[in-house]
């Protein structure tokens, strides 16, 4: 087992939610004690439900949030409270929209530019040489890189936000829903292309993404979120294979491969929405749970360890 | 018996640019016809086509299009507003923007019932409240006092449905119905939609990216690619044996839990979908084709190649596969 690249410790996130002018502010909880480390040059896969806190644990992570609590730390170094350029210069950022995460009025070659150039103390040659490295390691051309946003597709697109985020060679990218915007065919491209660069660059990848067959597909290592908390996590591959918590089973089991004639699985999970503003006591998943026994309503269950992970359910203790 | 929905030979043409570049299609009574493509293969645009709805700047020209057996090529807005929300009702993508944030659940699916039946207000209530608890929502009197913004997506999506049926559809056009949604969401509206076709019959056109939706829920599928339908045959026939290079190129792209190792490159096609201008002749597919050749520039046949699968490719039989 390698060194971990990044540790997280403990991370929270409380929201106050205004209730109108009179009513005191709701209390929520979208992230609740989080923990996890990564090792150098694997992916761990944050998959979950839209509101189970995926995407404020991708901000705190980070640093565009600033944690109710906790800690992060990359190569022992605590991020939270960084300096700005410092921490770009470990952890950079690949976000779901190609749209709207790249400035329209800015050439291809000055967004790749800019970590670049907001450090202040790298030569305009040098950052000539660096973006160009960047726009090949993606795969664009020289030329690509002298159009505006609007003029590239929207893989082209993703494959800029990737280029800018390698540009300051960071240790980790977060990847938060990358290729969710794309189509299946240009979704493939840049899955491959992040498998190569991860393998060519030593990165480290927290892969957060709502579809489970791209997440095994990438991922070593995957944390199931619900309602804010980690309540599986596991080597991917066993994950997949035997999952243990029944939150996991029902996420899984509502996947739908391309294999005709199955049918529409029914997961049993009810018509009860996840409320991040209103978590049920006891396990925050019993009022959906289609394995609920009498203590899921009284008490939450403790983290189990398995051989090949955790699990935080009452009936893997 | 002619199908209920037959559309021959339609095309769309936006300014210089070709969307919909003469494709056919059926749906038959209580049959699920999936259209399947990426963005701006043209495949929204064909249902806003057969709908009346296409945007100002849009120009249809179609050989046949008829419902239940009436041809409804030439029916004016006016005729064709009667039958959209009342005989062809349709469900999008985006609930929310699909429903009025200033009204109320309650007053926007009765207005349907009320302005194509005149039907009044107290039984226009009684029925939204019965399909509302149909399509699986507890407490429905709440539910119609209730605005958009007050329900979660796959509520809305519900009551999108729900809206739907209000005067008994015989053919529903869902365009991308769960993309919004979660997974967990998606099989339930799907199952909603299944089990909602078997019991009234419903024919359904459903437009989708998603090939997983397309292999569970579909009775036929139509494979669209820059305007045309490339590939067509029972969804069965189509993922057994996938003849055009287009679907089995898609296909072997999407991630297969179980089936593709980790590490491995997926499947991928190289280059981006062409912009095709009015006119255009021959393959659209062949810049990115690895079977390409000289031929593939000339008017292409459409060839059957089994008793309902037909596809739009010169390769020989038994290629390339």
């Amino acid at each position: 087992m390698s060194t971990p690249a990044i540790e997280v410790w403990g991370l929270r996130r409380e929201f106050r939610a205004s209730q109108g002018l009179f009513a005191p502010p709701r209390r929520v909880v979208a992230v609740d004690d989080v923990s996890f480390s990564v090792p150098a040059g694997s992916v761990l896969g944050v998959v979950g439900e839209s509101g189970c806190g995926k995407t404020t644990l991708a901000r705190m992570i980070l640093g565009l949030l600033e944690p109710s609590g906790g800690e992060v730390l990359v190569d022992g170094k605590r991020l939270v409270g960084m300096d700005r350029l410092a921490r770009a210069r470990l952890i950079q950022p690949v976000f779901q929209d190609p749209f709207s995460s790249l400035n329209p009025r800015r050439r291809v070659r000055d967004i790749i530019a800019m970590p670049l150039v907001a450090q202040g103390n790298v030569t305009t040659s040098e950052i000539g040489r660096r973006v160009a490295e960047s726009l090949e390691r993606v795969g664009l051309s020289t030329e690509q890189g002298t159009r505006f946003p609007s003029q590239l597709s929207g893989g082209q697109r993703q494959r800029v936000a990737i280029a800018r985020a390698l540009v300051l060679r960071p240790r980790i990218v977060v990847c938060d829903e990358p290729t969710s915007a794309l189509d299946v065919s240009v979704q493939a491209q840049i899955l491959n292309l992040l498998a190569e660069l991860r393998r060519d660059l030593g990165l480290t990848y927290i892969f957060i993404s709502h579809n489970l067959a791209v997440v095994e597909h990438v991922a070593s290592e995957v944390a199931v979120m619900y309602l804010g908390r980690i309540v599986e996590k596991r080597e991917s591959e066993a994950l997949f294979r035997d999952p243990r918590h029944p939150y996991t089973r029902a996420l899984l089991g509502s996947v739908l491969t391309p294999e005709p004639g199955l049918g529409v699985p029914d997961v049993g999970l009810g018509d009860i929405m996840p409320d991040p503003a209103n978590i049920p006591p006891g396990c925050r998943f019993h009022p959906r749970c289609p394995a609920c026994f009498a203590p899921c309503a009284a008490t939450g269950p403790r983290i189990t360890s398995l051989e090949d992970g955790l699990v935080e359910c009452h009936l893997a203790g | 018996m002619s199908a209920l929905l037959e559309v021959d030979d339609l095309r769309v043409t936006f300014g210089s640019t070709a969307a919909v570049r003469g494709i056919a299609l059926k749906v038959e009574k209580g049959e699920t016809h999936c259209l399947v493509g990426e963005s701006g293969c043209g495949k929204s645009v064909t249902s806003l086509a057969v709908m009346g709805l296409l945007a100002k700047g849009g120009k249809r020209e179609v050989a046949r299009l008829s419902f239940a057996g009436d041809d409804i090529r030439d029916y004016d807005e006016k005729r064709m507003s009667h039958l959209r929300g009342d005989r062809m009702a349709m469900i999008f993508q985006e609930p929310m923007t699909s429903l009025n944030p200033a009204y109320t659940v309650g007053s926007q699916m009765t207005e349907v019932l009320r302005r194509h039946r005149g039907t009044p207000r107290t039984q226009a209530v009684d029925r939204a409240v019965q399909l509302l608890t149909r399509v699986g929502i507890t407490a429905p009197g709440l539910r119609l006092g209730q605005f958009p913004h007050q329900l979660s997506g796959g509520l809305r999506q519900r009551v999108m449905i729900a809206m739907a049926l209000m005067c008994d559809p015989e053919l529903l056009i869902a365009d991308e119905p769960t993309t919004a949604l979660d997974v967990t969401v998606q099989a339930q509206i799907l199952r909603l939609l299944a089990e909602l076709q078997k019991d009234l019959g419903l024919g359904i056109l459903l437009i989708t990216h998603d090939l997983g939706i397309v292999a569970r829920v579909a009775d036929r599928v139509s494979v669209m690619y820059a305007g045309e339908v490339v590939e067509s045959a029972p969804t069965a026939e189509l993922f057994r044996a996938p003849r055009h290079p287009y679907t089995r190129g898609l296909l072997s792209c999407v991630p297969v839990p179980g089936k593709v190792k980790r590490d491995e490159p997926l499947g991928s096609i190289p280059g981006v979908v062409p912009r095709i201008p009015p006119g255009f002749i021959g393959c659209a597919f062949k810049e990115r084709c690895s079977y390409a050749e000289a031929a593939c520039a000339s008017p292409l046949p459409r060839r059957y190649i089994g008793p309902a699968h037909e596809m739009l490719c010169i390769l020989p039989e038994g290629s390339g596969a």
